[in-house]
């Protein structure tokens, strides 16, 4: 294990994979582009753990006393592995930080997630989806078994019979693809390492495109749901009563500047709305080629470094001492 | 009875207590004050940890959410819910969440908060033909 391969693992191979997040949420066809998104950053996320542990691992065995334990030579480890102790004990807390942010998250997301999954048994009504008799605009997928679709009076006012059957498809799409489990694990991967967030950012971005695509396919009219989209935001913006709190609704993938018109720095709606209004996106192989390779290596030098590590250890092995 | 420390309920998450109170709000089938209110939860898991000023604050925060309905009632205020069952039960799911901190997570909206410059945006966006709007990046190949 070297020190080069420990930052190639947890800095460098997420680079590429980074810079090519935005255009692939952009231009790859959405329920590609999800699975990808999410399998990178969950593979990369593993890989710098892991890369991580073994350095912290192998620094750990260097000690006599540690080295005792499994009847293995300090010596021999030390000469096989290069990490320096300073570089070792970094590498030690970066993996108790990223196991503790997992952790948390882990539990604040479980929680939340129970929560929606009581409530959503909870909603009165046996059907999947409930309307309130609330004036301002909204309308949101609760995820359960089954999930549920909660959607305002002020909404549905807003919309005509095609509206509201577009409005419908996307939100069955989210609870149908189980949309909340990518995002999740996403999110999972970013907590492990933080260099992941854009990753996450995007799959919240591609899932909502997901289920736009899809709702375009139900309609048959991927223009109709451009022009859904956009009134309803329109009216949830106008509709929205300012005693409620409605903070953190997701603004999916930060404010990034992607081309709409080439010029202008737009949120979500804008860009799901000008994707619908582009011709549909293709699969785009060579995008996530490289991103598949990009995560193959990464994934090859984790498993080879481990597999290193166990060598030097059989290595090192000087038995059991007799009495 | 004397009214217990108001700083017992900050223990626990506001959006269960609040969620318990309009529970019992919504069971009951004509407005309450807040003692009656606090009387039903003393059945809840609440039982003991609210006092009647902490039971006040719940419900006068509920009712400036435009969650509930408040009326005078010689000295005191009954209140009943102002929105119909599915609405509060959605609401109660908000609140709960909002206790959760991962809210946006759980729940996929419609529609994401809309800036003013994207309103614009929007609008130019369905003004122009489909045939002028360019598609992000150009639809340009990697």
């Amino acid at each position: 294990m070297t020190l080069r391969l420990v930052v190639c693992l947890t800095l460098l191979f997420p680079l590429p994979v980074l810079a090519l997040a935005r255009p692939i949420a952009a231009r790859v066809e959405p329920r590609s582009a999800t699975w990808l998104l999410t399998g990178a950053a969950v593979a990369l996320a593993a890989s710098s753990s892991v890369a991580l542990a073994l350095a912290a691992l192998a620094a750990l065995l260097r000690i006599p006393a540690v080295a005792a334990l499994g009847s293995w030579s300090p010596a021999v480890i030390g000469r096989g592995d290069s990490i320096s102790a300073g570089a070792a004990v970094v590498a030690g807390a970066l993996l108790g930080a990223a196991l503790t942010a997992t952790a948390r998250f882990a539990l604040r997301r479980g929680l939340a997630l129970a929560e929606a999954f009581r409530h959503a048994r909870g909603l009165p009504g046996r059907g999947q989806v409930v309307v309130t008799e609330d004036a301002s605009a909204d309308a949101y997928t609760v995820p359960g078994r089954p999930g549920r679709i909660v959607v305002s009076a002020g909404m549905l006012d807003t919309l005509d019979d095609a509206g509201r059957a577009a409005l419908l498809a996307h939100e069955r799409a989210h609870l149908s693809g189980r949309h909340y489990a990518f995002t999740s694990a996403a999110r999972f991967a970013a907590a492990a390492n933080p260099l992941l967030r854009p990753l996450a950012a995007a799959v919240e971005y591609t899932v909502e495109r997901w289920a736009d695509e899809r709702a375009a396919a139900a309609v048959g009219d991927r223009r109709l749901v451009a022009e859904t989209i956009a009134r309803a935001a329109l009216a949830v913006k106008h509709t929205r009563r300012q005693s409620f709190p409605v903070a953190a609704l997701g603004i999916a993938f930060g404010r990034v500047a992607v081309g709409v018109t080439g010029r202008v720095t737009a949120g979500p709606v804008p860009r799901r709305v000008a994707a619908l209004l582009a011709p549909p996106p293709g699969r785009r192989w060579p995008l996530q080629v490289v991103v598949a390779l990009m995560v193959a290596i990464a994934g090859f030098c984790a498993v080879d470094a481990a597999h290193d590590l166990h060598e030097l250890l059989e290595a090192a092995y000087i038995g059991v001492p007799r009495h | 009875m004397l009214p217990g420390p108001s700083d017992a309920a900050p223990r626990r998450a506001r959006g269960a207590l609040e969620s318990a109170v309009l529970d019992v709000l919504w069971q009951a089938d004509r407005p309450l004050s807040p003692g009656e209110v606090r009387g039903l939860l003393a059945r809840s898991e609440f039982a003991g940890e609210l006092s009647y000023s902490t039971v006040v604050t719940i419900l006068t925060r509920l009712h400036a959410k435009k969650v509930l309905a408040r009326s005078r009632e010689g000295r005191a205020f009954r209140y009943a819910p102002l929105a119909d069952e599915a609405g509060l039960a959605a609401r109660r799911l908000t609140a709960l969440l909002d206790g959760a901190a991962d809210r946006e997570a759980v729940l996929s909206r419609f529609v994401a908060d809309l800036p003013d410059r994207d309103e614009e945006l929007l609008r130019r966006l369905l003004g122009g033909a489909p045939e002028q709007v360019e598609a992000p990046g150009g639809g340009a190949a990697p």
